[in-house]
């Protein structure tokens, strides 16, 4: 479980997150909702420890972020899995090569055993056949699938990821949210997703926080995000125009 | 005040480079491949400019020395002169610049506008140590580049002269004569400076750029103006400093 307290970021004095406090629950697949430049990357950035709050706390299992010396920040971005908006797969390095990466820099594990460990997570993944394949020859949805067994091979607590599903057709965007959404209940991760996409709301948002300009405006599940009386929230849940034809039949 | 941030964050940079390294076997093959790129696949292009350069010179030089009592020995010893007091370590640097140094910036760009650099740090590597720092090392093999490029210019020079007719024994007394190896020491001493400047002018406007793939080629152009800027300007100092 990931606890934030009064969070607050400001770049060049202008304030981007102000005074956030939510928590993301173990084992559930929390999202974090809200228009493009709403703020989402920044909080997720801060987060992983990418961004360092203005001010605020992030309690991390009960280890808050304050106080802590660096060698404890290194230890805890090892329990940290990140997929990021454009994969950020390292494009002169093969799938395994990819997959293997963390687990070569990081341990001290024989090759044998880092080469399984990959395989493992390919496997999980469904992504077998394309392993000696190069990111640039992959689909969107196939990188971001390499993407998230590079995420979970060293067995994180905590997975953030950043629009799993932009750019990917809505077939493949569910199939990639489900994956996600299975991943944390096989693993008992605490997972936090960045998404401002309606579908994976519905299909995998088990706890929301929605931001608007910086603040929290609303949170709550799926099942309560369609009864909301927040005149955002509706503006948000009901943008496009069939959303607003099916809001009639409701 | 904008600029003496910049110079600030640019030593910051190579300071950080070189702390919380990475494990040695990973560090060994990344300056391996980038000698490979960075220093043995520049050498054919360095070869050719050379060898032409090295000829024109000499041709330059002979058409100044018409006078009959000039022996033509002078011809080989002013080759030698502006090869390696000044062509090879400068001028091929500013090529590189080119060539090496717009190749750093925009595979250090594409790596920050793709994320890939905060995918290093949120693995809790040191990006600037896996990135910079075995461009660095690379790099201080760059004098076996610029002994290159001496060597065939100077060559180039008498294969232009041997054509002309110019007495080949001419030309090898001219380039051993008055030789002083103290312009060789401050040739390579600004080898080596301009190798350094290669190195991190370049990885810096890659490492701190924002922006999407547009900016990437921006950048290289911008860090191909820094690089050459900064290499001309230190040469002055330096020539300043160890000739005059
Ligand atoms: N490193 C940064 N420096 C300055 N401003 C930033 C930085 N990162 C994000 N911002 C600003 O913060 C705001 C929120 O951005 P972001 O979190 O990326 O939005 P989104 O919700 O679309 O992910 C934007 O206005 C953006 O310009
Ligand atoms: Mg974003």
């Amino acid at each position: 479980m990931i606890e934030v307290k009064g969070l607050v970021k400001s770049f060049d004095g202008n304030m981007i997150l102000n005074n956030i406090s939510t928590e993301f629950v173990q084992g559930k697949t929390n999202l974090i909702i809200g228009q493009s430049g709403s703020g989402k990357t920044v909080l997720i950035k801060c987060l992983l420890g990418l961004h360092s709050p203005d001010d605020g706390e992030i309690v991390y299992d009960g280890v808050s972020n304050r106080n802590m010396t660096q060698a404890e920040k290194t230890l805890l971005r090892r329990e940290m899995g990140m997929v990021f908006q454009g994969s950020a797969l390292f494009d002169s390095m093969s799938v395994l090569e990819n997959v293997m990466f963390p687990l070569k820099m990081l341990t001290k594990k024989h090759n044998d055993e880092i080469v399984q460990r990959a395989v493992d997570a390919i496997k999980r993944v469904e992504l077998k056949k394309a392993k000696e394949k190069l990111p640039s020859e992959l689909s969107g949805g196939m990188q971001k699938r390499v993407a998230i067994a590079r995420a979970i091979v060293m067995n994180p607590k905590y997975l953030f990821c950043d629009e799993p599903n932009s750019g990917l057709d809505p077939k493949t965007a569910i199939v990639i949210d489900n994956l996600i959404q299975e991943i944390t209940k096989e693993y008992n991760i605490t997972t936090v997703i960045n998404s401002h996409d309606m579908n994976s709301v519905m299909e995998i948002g088990e706890k929301i926080v929605f931001l608007e300009n910086g603040i929290k405006n609303w949170e709550g599940t799926n099942k309560e995000i369609f009864s909301t009386k927040n005149k955002s929230i509706t503006d948000f849940v009901y943008s496009s125009e069939l959303l607003k034809k099916v809001k009639k039949f409701l | 005040m904008f600029y003496l941030n910049d110079i600030g964050r640019y030593f910051i940079m190579i300071r950080m480079s070189f702390f919380k390294p990475c494990k040695w076997k990973v560090l060994k093959k990344l300056i391996f491949k980038e000698i490979n790129d960075l220093i043995i696949e520049s050498i054919p292009i360095v070869s050719i400019l050379s060898f032409f350069i090295g000829a024109v010179i000499s041709i330059q030089t002979a058409l100044n020395l018409s006078n009959p009592f000039l022996s033509k020995s002078l011809i080989g010893f002013a080759t030698r002169q502006s090869v390696i007091l000044e062509f090879a370590p400068t001028f091929m640097s500013i090529i590189m610049a080119g060539k090496v140094g717009s190749y750093i910036t925009s595979s250090i760009g594409t790596m920050r506008v793709t994320e890939q650099i905060d995918a290093l740090e949120v693995m809790g590597i040191n990006p600037l140590n896996y990135l910079v720092f075995p461009k660095i090392i690379a790099l201080l093999f760059y004098p076996f580049v610029i002994t290159i490029a001496m060597f065939t210019a100077i060559f180039g020079g008498f294969l232009a002269m041997t054509f002309a007719g110019v007495p080949s024994e001419a030309f090898i007394t001219g380039i051993q004569m008055d030789f002083e190896p103290y312009h060789v020491f401050y040739s390579y001493i600004k080898t080596i400076l301009f190798a350094i400047i290669l190195a991190t002018v370049p990885a810096y406007h890659g490492y701190y750029m924002k922006g999407g793939a547009l900016e990437v080629g921006k950048a290289s152009t911008s860090s191909f103006v820094w690089t050459s800027i900064i290499i001309i300007v230190v040469n002055f100092i330096i020539t300043q400093l160890l000739l005059s």
